[in-house]
């Protein structure tokens, strides 16, 4: 019989690199419909067994429209100490607009939660005048310092009008435990883990955000320490070990510091094989190969599928063998996507369409009428 | 007369089976060093094994083997501080008054990390690839990384990229001057390289006119003598390389004796034949960083910035501040020599004791390029003892863009590591001058064996890389996670940059 586990004994994601298997399952809705967190909450628990209940998450947009110009800050807590060091802090660098404790439901199957506070905050325009940074560059750098730099304090959310919600735990019962079918946003995104060790820390769970981009992810990257070691180069520091949190600063840094679109970014980090970008018109070819030798060591390889989450859209997308399962289905303006098609059937019985995209496809939505990224691309 | 004291008795000694012998004399013609002799008196066949250099020409040419050569036995009385090469080493300084010579890659027994550091496979929680089933890609850009996207005025990106070298697979044939290698040796490497769509590399001794064709898949040395360069020479080659050092010879130049300088080998070298043809040690247009970046602008200037430069420097003890100046330089690609390296000829005290290894030079150097955010800036190609295809997939999970394999070439084309090119009488036709032994070398066979090698190497490094679950060679690069350390200390695996095995 195996002992009881000493949870203070146990190694801390960061300390470690744990693989993990996983479910996902995501919905969106192009109107801009908001949306209860209930159906995709409803939508995990047929991936149960894709899950070991060490792990669950969601993010969703849309759901802070009073407070849609405000940075929301999720953060967990070890103490109070390291509370009292994480708002002076963000006294010291933002106009804290709102925080309070985020609103919990008890449940049995979740226990040894931290302290989880919420903030909506805004930059101090001074601070960044002084620091002569962007706004969601500050803002980075902020959440990246408090991260790496005050003990027992983790940011795990920090975009405008979105939020993620995460715990050691199985992914219906956590979504239970935040009391999801409170909030509704026009986006979800989804994650049940299935580690192969034990973290006892909730900071370890998906989905992994930085600013408005958020990520879930099924799948083991062998390209982790390259991909990590050239990140590093830009500011950020890999302090989980987890791929989630490497695939979350690469799409953070390709879209938003290197201008790259959603698809771009796709075609980077599950980029083409030279044999389809031979196949190609000269135009393509160009861009394709330029992407791939530019941004070398952002290719992921290894068995992934991941749902990218970003202000106004969601973007599905596998590896470039398709060693993951993943579905994806549409039904007037909503798409759907999940590890299982039984579970895109529980959010959508009759979808319009339904369909495997395939190996290193992206297929993106965005919000209509926002344009940039464009429509949704399918195949 | 020598003084007796100088005799010392062969290392090697060569062994004729009486029985096997029959006399057909193929040893004696095969043997260049005049080991083998038939004696017209007695009708028989003679050894001198104190000339014999161990190149196992006359074991593999004879038809019975009837020969084999074997250490010897004689020994000086044994002595843990003073081995016998030691001791015999100083009886020829005493004799001679000069410095000892060698040539090969430093042979003593160092440490060598590529054979303390184990490669990482998947198991259950990610699949392991099938090179047979899936596409495994092993095409590497050597050349500096265009910073940031620019977009035209239609948003498309400009996709226009700095000179940069194109591999079909991670590895190149580094620098071997004609001179210190032969004719054909010089053939088989440039046949080769456009085969298999990879580089070889001139060395400084010129390029021959008759390899001008091989020009996509060349890369020209200007080194501190700038033997052969020219406008035409600049121009016929993919890429420049600026040789600033060496693995097996650190901080000293090179040095090919006039009696290999006549012929092509002169005019190649642009000097008269018979003299010696000196590579100073530092370049004298060089005595500091900025003077580097001077060259490295002036040969791009020459050659309208359509080549990439390469920088070549020794790993010596500050190897990781050197090559971060390198790489603020303008140069593109930095090659990276370890003390294993091999020469065509050192200073045998230098060759063995100075610089440091390859694996500790590459790790340090990548890890300080990317601390300071400028690995971008530069390819880094790690050459210097390159023995296998493990070698190539630690070299790169180490940090490396690519490698170059020079020694490995050279035993592709029959080279058995005699370790005495400086004699300029290499049986097998590959440090030799001498046209009857040049002409023993067949270059087209040569072809072939250099492009079974590295094919047969690139097939290892796929079928490693798909047990990683890796199909892609970029995501191997620097992904040093993949390497574990085996019996090493912590500040060994601290500059590694790699865990032990079982962590």
């Amino acid at each position: 019989m195996n002992g009881p586990m000493n949870r203070e004994s146990q190694l801390r994601e960061g300390n470690i690199r744990i693989p993990s298997g996983c479910a996902i399952s995501g919905m969106f809705s192009r109107n801009g419909r908001r949306m209860s967190g209930e159906t995709i909450v409803k939508a995990m628990t047929v991936m149960h067994d894709r899950s070991n209940g060490l792990g669950g998450g969601f993010a969703g947009y849309g759901i802070y429209p009073e407070y849609k110009d405000a940075y929301a800050f999720h953060v967990f807590y070890d103490n109070r100490e390291a509370k009292e060091a994480c708002e002076a802090f963000l006294e010291e660098h933002f106009d804290i607009v709102n925080l309070s404790k985020i609103p919990i439901r008890k449940n049995p199957r979740i226990t040894d939660e931290p302290l989880i506070w919420r903030y909506f905050v805004i930059p101090l325009p001074t601070k960044l005048a002084d620091f002569q940074l962007g706004e969601r560059e500050f803002v980075a750098r902020c959440v990246i310092r408090i991260n790496t730099h005050i003990d027992g304090a983790y940011v795990f959310s920090s975009g405008k009008n979105m939020g993620v919600f995460k715990a050691v735990g199985y992914p219906e019962d956590v979504g239970d435990f935040y009391r999801l079918e409170e909030y509704s946003g026009y986006c979800w995104t989804a994650h049940g883990r299935y580690p192969t060790n034990t973290p006892g820390w909730w900071g370890g769970a998906h989905p992994f955000a930085m600013l408005d981009y958020s990520v879930v992810h099924n799948g083991e990257i062998s390209s982790y320490d390259a991909n990590r070691r050239f990140i590093e180069m830009f500011g950020y520091s890999c302090t989980l070990q987890t791929d989630t949190e490497v695939m979350t600063y690469v799409i953070d840094f390709l879209h938003r510091r290197e201008g790259l679109t959603m698809e771009e970014v796709a075609h980077v980090i599950a980029a083409p094989f030279w044999s389809t970008i031979a196949t190609k018109p000269e135009a393509e070819r160009k861009k394709a190969t330029y992407l791939r030798d530019v941004y070398a060591s952002l290719l992921f390889t290894g068995p992934f599928s991941i749902l990218v989450g970003f202000e106004g859209g969601m973007m599905a997308l596998n590896d470039r063998l398709k060693l993951r399962s993943m579905v994806v289905g549409e039904k007037g303006d909503m798409f759907y996507v999940a590890s299982e098609e039984s579970a895109l059937r529980l959010m959508e019985p009759n979808p319009d369409r339904i369909w495997a995209p395939r190996g290193g496809e992206p297929v993106i939505v965005t919000l209509n009428g926002k344009g940039g990224e464009g429509h949704a691309v399918a195949d | 007369m020598p003084s007796p004291i100088d005799y010392i008795y062969p290392e090697y000694e060569v062994v004729r089976n009486e029985g096997l012998c029959i006399g057909c004399r193929v040893c004696e013609r095969q043997c260049a060093n005049g080991v083998h002799r038939f004696d017209e008196k007695s009708g028989k066949l003679t050894i001198d094994s104190s000339l014999c250099v161990d190149c196992q020409r006359c074991v593999a040419y004879c038809p019975t083997h009837a020969l084999k050569v074997v250490k010897s036995d004689n020994t000086f009385k044994e002595n843990a501080n003073w081995p016998g090469s030691l001791v015999g080493e100083i009886y020829r300084q005493a004799s001679s008054g000069g410095m000892l010579l060698s040539s090969m890659g430093n042979p003593r027994d160092y440490p060598s990390y590529f054979d303390r550091m184990l490669i990482n496979a998947s198991q259950v929680t990610n699949p392991s690839i099938d090179p047979l089933r899936e596409p495994m890609e092993t095409r590497v850009f050597l050349g500096s990384k265009p910073s940031g996207i620019r977009r035209g005025p239609d948003g498309q990106i400009l996709t226009e990229r700095p000179p940069r070298l194109t591999l079909s697979t991670p590895i190149l044939f580094s620098g071997m001057s004609y001179g210190s290698i032969s004719y054909n040796a010089h053939a088989a490497l440039a046949k080769a390289a456009q085969t298999l769509g990879i580089y070889y590399n001139t060395g400084e001794g010129g390029l021959h006119e008759d390899f001008y064709p091989y020009g996509e898949n060349t890369i020209v040395q200007v080194a501190s003598g700038r033997f052969g360069v020219h406008i035409g020479y600049l121009m016929a080659g993919a890429a420049i390389e600026i040789k600033m050092g060496q693995g097996a010879k650190p901080g000293i130049g090179g040095h090919l004796p006039g009696a290999k300088v006549f012929g092509d080998v002169s005019k190649t070298r642009m000097i008269p034949a018979g003299t010696d043809a000196i590579s100073p040690a530092p370049h004298h247009d060089i005595y500091s960083i900025e003077d580097l970046r001077q060259l490295v602008f002036s040969l791009k200037e020459a050659t309208g910035y359509t080549k990439p430069v390469i920088v070549k420097i020794a790993a010596v003890h500050n190897v990781a501040a050197i090559a971060s100046g390198v790489a603020r330089s303008g140069a593109d690609i930095l090659a990276l020599d370890g003390f294993r390296g091999g020469t065509g000829a050192a200073p045998t005290r230098i060759r063995d004791n100075v610089g440091i290894p390859l694996e500790l030079a590459l790790a340090a150097v990548d890890t300080r390029l990317r601390e300071e955010g400028i690995r971008g800036n530069v390819s880094i190609i790690a050459g210097g003892s390159i023995r296998s295809s493990a070698d190539v997939v630690k070299a790169l999970a180490l940090g490396a863009d690519a490698v170059y394999i020079g020694t490995a070439a050279l035993l592709a084309l029959g080279c058995h590591l005699c370790r005495s090119c400086q004699a300029g009488k290499c049986n097998w036709g590959i440090a030799t001058q001498r046209p009857e032994l040049v002409s023993r070398l067949d270059p087209e066979e040569g072809t072939k064996r250099l492009v079974n090698l590295v094919t047969a190497w690139t097939r290892e490094i796929k079928e490693m890389m798909g047990g990683m679950g890796i199909n892609s060679i970029e995501a191997l690069i620097g992904n040093r996670l993949m390497l574990r350390g085996i019996g090493l200390s912590e500040t060994e695996l601290k500059i590694l940059g790699i865990r032990h095995a079982g962590e």
